[in-house]
């Protein structure tokens, strides 16, 4: 559709959001990454039945660890769409973009960056 | 199964904070069925500190192994050429693989990263639930396989008490009376007569209440 939207994201893709599983979320942001998205179809659309519901409740766990170790829950998000809904995907795009550029950059980034 | 339940990770922060080089370790079996310390908690335990650390100034090693059981001389044995790289063990064993662990390698703290529970069943994902309390004397043949010693409030052996309600427990209208659980499943393989006989007097040095125990088969010591 050579829609317009944020360069900031880059697109892992998967066969189903099914596949992603919390270490992926976790290690992305051990890595320095600002922000995770996970996007799936939509509930009750999956070909594998609830490989969406079952990422979500992964995300939803990722939250919580972020949680208790001080960094921002909403850095990590699931969202739900057609692989038909391009506009869709690139506003969800947006979205996020906007969200990490006020939460700002991973709070890692500076440690890593000594680090290395 | 040995059903344990995850430590909050506060606690578990305050236990590791004061090494630098630490060894988060895991077990294949117990824990990882009630997913409480497992390979994949390890992982996911061993990302959040070392993500804590990272961002509070104090970078730590945190490294992961996974044993297929703490409660073994054989499994333990796997690490003895690498724990000298830690300054301490975390161990998401129970309370079982915690202390064998701590036996074995005596000059190493060894912390325990879950909460161990009581020995019980997967009823479903996510919930689980107690069946036994290793009392030593089991009378399960005449209970139509249920346990009055773990599920009965009052360990009692001749029957409900007076509070049995609805077939729920006096103490919680969530817990299901054992007895009448009992009484049912022997109604249902009609074996009511089992009912009407009397326990004798239990014996309780073979459970907790008589010190701690062993188990000893001469018949398979080498």
């Amino acid at each position: 559709m050579r829609l317009n939207y944020p360069k900031s994201v880059r697109i892992i893709r998967v066969p189903c959001t099914g596949k992603v599983d919390v270490l992926h979320l976790l290690h992305s942001f051990e890595k320095g990454a600002d922000g995770v998205m996970t996007v799936g179809c939509m509930e009750g659309d999956c070909h594998f039945t609830n490989g969406n519901f079952r990422a979500r409740k992964r995300v939803e766990q990722a939250k919580a660890v972020l949680k208790t170790i001080g960094m921002e829950p909403e850095r990590v998000e699931m969202f739900n769409l057609s692989s038909a809904e391009g506009p869709r995907f690139a506003e969800y795009v947006r979205q996020m973009d906007e969200r990490i550029r006020a939460l700002g950059p991973n709070p890692l980034r500076n440690a890593l960056k000594k680090a290395a | 199964m040995i059903v344990a339940d995850k430590k909050p990770i506060e606690e578990i922060i305050e236990a590791v904070r004061p090494y630098n080089r630490l060894l988060v370790l895991g077990c294949n079996e117990c824990v990882t069925v009630c997913e409480a310390g497992g390979k994949k908690e390890v992982g996911v335990l061993a990302s959040a500190l070392r993500m804590y650390f990272l961002n509070n100034g104090q970078e730590k090693r945190i490294d992961e192994v996974t044993l297929e059981r703490q409660c073994d001389h054989e499994y333990l044995e796997e690490i003895r050429d690498r724990i000298d790289n830690y300054d301490a063990v975390l161990s998401l064993a129970c309370g079982v693989g915690v202390q064998f662990t701590a036996e074995k390698y005596l000059s190493k703290p060894v912390l325990p990263g879950v909460n161990t529970c009581f020995l019980g069943v997967t009823e479903k994902r996510g919930l689980w639930t107690e069946r036994c309390q290793a009392c030593g004397q089991c009378v399960l043949a005449f209970t139509a396989g249920i346990c009055p010693i773990s599920r009965c409030a009052k360990r009692l052996l001749n029957g409900p008490c007076g509070g049995s309600t609805k077939g729920k427990c006096e103490i919680s209208k969530d817990i299901d009376c054992a007895w009448q659980l009992i009484i049912d499943r022997l109604k249902a393989l009609n074996r009511l007569d089992d009912y009407e006989k009397l326990f004798s007097i239990k014996d309780w040095s073979t459970d907790r209440a008589g010190g701690p125990r062993k188990v000893v088969r001469e018949d398979v010591q080498i």
